[in-house]
């Protein structure tokens, strides 16, 4: 069981601050690192994965520093975001040259293993360079995987990856989890780390908004105000029967149509049509107008 | 030194089209030698000045140009050097097998060919001049190649500072300022050249005593540089 620690840690290029003071200590199972595109996530990875020094702050794995330590390196595997692997060897030469480097004692007998446990046999004796982009992130996993580490960093595995090859590797991430190791893979799309994680970092804007169990982190995040528009055949006497009614903080007359703040985004949702027809106004259309993970982000860090 | 990286590495450079541009300029040396040969050309100083001019001050720096910016600068480019850097193994031992396949190459691809012209040209058999080349070569493609290696660990431009340092101060500035003449590898390994060989026509501005620990320190300083440098590596692409 291993332990990845990260304490104040920033991180600025220049004057631009791209990770700001972050702590949080990442266990074993499945951990999703999750903001919006450039958030600072990768900067993250990169400084956990010992390729950038933390500007301010530590980086430690199970007690040693990971910056300037190729010896961390037996007990952690990367797979980095960048596609390039060596394009001119063939699947099965990449893993093998791998093992090597990790000086196993059975490096072919690693290598094999590796290569089973992505599930590319099949394509093994292929080269790279032919690969798609779904069989290379399995390769570059199974580069990672081939010393067997405790921790493994996975910087946007699910990045250009067909549906079915998504629900391979979080298949294959689940199992390795099970085996008690400490997984960290950084996304930003919700579902992805709603279906793999029980335990998410939230990120924004270099600084750590949020920290738990996820469906905690779900709700406060549904639970938030939310922001409707509402066109319909009367917009004043539907504000007038919303404000009625309760279940909306403020209503809004706009050139648009009504914007609705809801309390309750359930609730609202179901009680709207009863309120409409009880009115006798006819809706044309209701659209939340923030749903964008932006949003919810922005809103997880004013709380 | 590790045989694996060795490997991947001879692979990424003979595998490539880069295999082609290493090819073109030793068989333009040769094919001079044969010409010049056929044609009656090939007095002593003739000789030399084909062998200086083209085999040691030409071909040996931009070989060496070419394997010691290629065997790393790509991978560092492209990021394939994560997957080396993310194992156990002290950086040194990276620079020293990257720098190694340099020389090799650099041996192979310059020296290799020089002989060789030496042999083709009548008089490059007298006063040892071909062989005397050959060692030039050798000997100056390892400090180019760790010059170059650590000048592809340390900049993006590597091939750019390369070339105005081996067109421009070796050979534009050194035709103006006798300073910067002898302040270059060319000049130190024709020293040695100029040792080896009696002819004339071949004379070194620096004397042996002066260009071997030269020499050996930019070997020693462009491989520390490398290492120190690649210990400390970071990823430009996280941003």
């Amino acid at each position: 069981m291993s332990q990845l620690v990260l304490e104040n840690v920033s991180r600025w290029y220049g004057n631009v601050v791209a990770v700001n003071g972050i702590s949080m200590t990442i266990g074993p199972g499945v951990t999703g690192l999750l903001g919006p595109n450039g958030a600072g996530k990768s900067t993250l990875i990169h400084m956990m994965g010992g390729f950038l020094p933390p500007s301010s702050g530590t980086v430690a794995l199970d007690g040693a520093p990971v910056w300037r330590n190729p010896d961390v390196y037996r007990s952690l595997g990367l797979v980095p975001e960048r596609e390039s692997a060596y394009d001119f060897l063939t699947g099965r030469q990449f893993i093998l040259a791998m093992a090597k480097l990790h000086k196993l004692a059975e490096p072919g007998a690693a290598a094999q293993h590796a290569i089973d446990r992505v599930e590319m046999e099949y394509a093994a004796d292929r080269q790279i360079g032919n690969y798609s982009k779904g069989m290379k992130q399995r390769i570059k996993m199974a580069s990672a995987l081939v010393h067997d580490p405790p921790v493994l960093l996975l910087d946007e595995p699910f990045n250009g990856m067909d549906p079915r090859q998504r629900l391979q590797l979080m298949d294959l991430i689940q199992r390795m989890a099970a085996e008690g190791r400490t997984i960290l893979f950084s996304s930003h799309i919700l579902e992805e780390v709603e279906r793999l994680a029980s335990h998410i970092e939230v990120v924004v804007a270099g600084r750590h908004a949020a920290s738990g169990d996820f469906r905690k982190i779900r709700r406060l995040m549904t639970d938030r105000p939310h922001l409707f528009l509402v066109r319909s055949g009367d917009d004043r006497r539907l504000a007038a029967a919303i404000i009625a009614d309760g279940s909306a903080r403020s209503v809004q007359l706009t050139d648009k149509g009504l914007q609705v703040e809801a309390v309750d985004f359930q609730r609202f949702t179901w009680l709207l049509p009863q309120v409409a027809r009880d009115a006798d106004v006819r809706l044309w259309e209701v659209s939340p107008s923030d749903e964008s993970l932006e949003s919810v982000f922005s809103y997880l860090v004013a709380r | 030194m590790n045989s694996t990286i060795a490997v991947i590495t001879f692979r990424a450079m003979l595998g490539r089209r880069r295999a082609l541009l290493l090819l073109a300029l030793p068989l333009m040396l040769v094919v001079m030698a044969v010409a010049l040969r056929i044609t009656g050309n090939d007095d002593l100083d003739v000789s030399a000045n084909v062998l200086q001019r083209f085999g040691l001050a030409t071909l040996l720096p931009l070989l060496a140009l070419i394997a010691g910016t290629g065997v790393i600068g790509p991978e560092i480019d492209d990021g394939q050097i994560m997957y080396v850097l993310t194992k156990p193994i002290p950086r040194p031992v990276i620079v020293l097998t990257k720098l190694a396949v340099a020389i090799v190459l650099v041996w192979a691809f310059a020296a290799v060919p020089t002989l060789l012209s030496g042999m083709i040209l009548s008089a490059g058999g007298t006063e040892g001049m071909g062989p005397a080349f050959t060692v030039g070569v050798l000997v100056g493609g390892v400090a180019y190649s760790a010059v170059f290696v650590a000048l592809a660990v340390v900049s993006r431009n590597a091939v750019t500072i390369g070339l105005l340092y081996a067109l421009v101060w070796e050979t534009l500035l050194g035709n103006f300022a006798p300073g910067a003449k002898s302040a270059s590898i060319q000049q130190w390994a024709l020293s040695v050249t100029d040792t080896l060989t009696g002819a004339t026509a071949v004379k070194s501005t620096v004397d042996l005593a002066v260009a071997v620990p030269l020499l050996v320190a930019v070997t020693v300083a462009g491989t520390l540089l490398a290492a120190v440098r690649l210990r400390s590596l970071s990823v430009a692409s996280a941003e």
